[in-house]
């Protein structure tokens, strides 16, 4: 708690006269270490890794390495057994942690959508807006309209999420995170529900979202997509970080696992 | 009309009589209802002596007779000092019953909201009680109208039980027309005829209320392995 106030403090005093929050040098998402079991089936063997600001990072991996686990850990949907995650200067392994505070930071996006099926996309989005950050019903409503222009879905506002596609779907599940403007999207193999020509609009939006400078962590099978959007992959084999690099490392694997996902685990 | 058969007197009586069934109804439903709505919200409380509280008091109604109930309200009450008319007896029986039916469907309501709607609102920053007020209690209101309208013919059934503490609803409009005639055949089929009268299109209702929810299920997308170009 004491050390997160100084580092508060430095960083409003490097951050002077209003710029954004948190200097570039401090990771928006930080795992140090990071043990979880369910049971006694160990997930996650000591896994660490930084996000710098404005940074995309892509995990990869198998069925059951860890990676939607490791995903889930940074918005403590799931509880770490030991290891240290700092997430936007919260200490999200701290028990005593503010998770309204944590949730504000972080935006996530699921496989399934899990849009509110009883209310319009506009409702969807507006939600929480109104709802935990207070906004009045008409700034809400600005809201959710530039984030559906974003997602090129404007004049799907009042549609009832069953009448959407899949793809459409997401893509007003993104909108809907974005509109609470989180420090941090994560996506939680996004597309994996989808066929190739909804995959594509949904990737297209995600790639937008790194070229405007969003902070990301991606969670995906699209290994060409991973290759040119994201800045870091981390390839994620049996609980651990076995390989990590910038894009073009798919290209060229170091480890005898990666090469054989690579050619495989398709 | 001759030999002191049934007359337009005891039609009348017997109106009278329905009608205060259907007002006993409307007391247990809309009393058992609000007992009922805060049985559930507790059930599925994050604080374990609040749930099981609520399940101790579900079971033992759900394990009583509503018979024993009743008697319980309207003698053993008034052995305790209290004594009160049968109406109210009645009443309060009826809504100790129906509270911890209804309870219990809408527990399993709420709970058939699929697990990821309320992941999907914490990941919003939701608090625990927007979440249930705004994401979850709305898609169970929807789901629990079938089973609650179906639950009614029930409710109005069971109000007959009332008549044997003496509370003038239609059973007791009949054994007291039976009485004066004795012509138990004619006045029971009657009563019969009129309770089948009120429950059949709450039936109906309900089931019309159920092909209506599976419908929309079939034209929805929102399951993930149903996806449209």
């Amino acid at each position: 708690m004491k050390r997160e106030d100084t580092m508060n403090l430095a960083r409003d005093a490097a951050a002077q006269h209003s710029q954004p929050a948190a200097s570039p040098a401090q990771p928006v998402v930080e795992l140090k270490d990071v043990h979880k079991s369910f049971g006694s089936n160990q997930v996650l063997k000591g896994v660490s890794f930084a996000i710098p600001r404005g940074q995309v990072v892509a995990i990869i991996g198998k069925s059951g390495s860890g990676k939607s686990t490791a995903l889930r850990c940074i918005d403590r949907l799931e509880i770490i057994d030991s290891g240290t995650i700092n997430v936007c200067g919260h200490a999200v392994h701290d028990p005593a942690i503010d998770l309204r505070q944590l949730r504000q930071d972080v935006g996530i996006v699921f496989q399934s959508y899990n849009l509110f099926p009883h209310l319009t996309v506009e409702q969807n989005i507006t939600l929480a807006p109104k709802a935990v950050k207070n906004l009045p019903a008409a700034k809400a409503r600005e809201i959710a309209a530039r984030t559906l222009q974003q997602v090129g879905l404007a004049d799907k506002a009042q549609a009832y999420p069953e009448l959407l596609s899949g793809g459409q779907q997401q893509r007003v599940a993104i909108a809907r995170s974005l509109a609470m403007e989180p420090q941090v999207m994560l996506f939680d193999e996004v597309t994996s529900a989808l066929d190739p020509q909804l995959t594509g609009e949904v990737l297209r939006v995600i790639e937008a979202l790194a070229q405007g400078g969003m902070t990301m962590v991606l969670v995906t099978h699209e290994m060409e997509f991973a290759a040119r959007v994201a800045d870091t992959i981390i390839y994620m084999h049996e609980g651990k970080v076995w390989e990590t690099g910038p894009g073009d490392m798919l290209k060229n694997p170091q480890t005898a696992e990666l090469r054989d996902f690579l050619s495989h685990g398709l | 009309m001759i030999d002191g058969g049934l007359n337009s007197y005891h039609l009348q009586y017997l109106l009278f009589g329905a009608l205060w069934t259907i007002g006993l109804s409307l007391i247990a439903f809309v009393g058992g209802g609000l007992a009922g709505g805060v049985i559930a919200l507790c059930r599925v409380s994050p604080i374990k002596a609040v749930r099981w509280a609520t399940v101790a008091w579900i079971q033992i109604i759900q394990g009583t007779p509503l018979l024993v109930v009743l008697f319980l309200c309207y003698f053993g009450l008034s052995i305790a000092g209290l004594e009160l008319p049968a109406i109210v007896a009645a009443s309060i029986a009826m809504i100790v019953y129906v509270s911890a039916y209804l309870g219990e469907i809408w527990r399993g309501c709420i709970e058939s909201v699929p697990r990821t709607q309320w992941e999907a609102a914490e990941c919003l920053a939701l608090s625990r009680t927007q979440r249930m007020r705004l994401v979850v209690l709305p898609q169970a209101v929807r789901i629990a109208t079938p089973p609650t309208v179906g639950f009614m013919v029930q409710i109005v059934k069971n109000t007959s039980l009332a008549s044997i503490v003496g509370f003038i609803e239609l059973v007791r409009a009949g054994q007291l027309i039976n009485n004066s005639i004795f012509q138990p055949f004619t006045v029971y089929l009657l009563i019969a005829i009129v309770y089948f009268a009120m429950c059949y299109p709450l039936s109906v209702w309900s089931r019309k209320l159920e092909q209506r929810q599976q419908f929309g299920n079939n034209r929805g997308t929102a399951t993930p392995s149903v996806t449209t170009a």
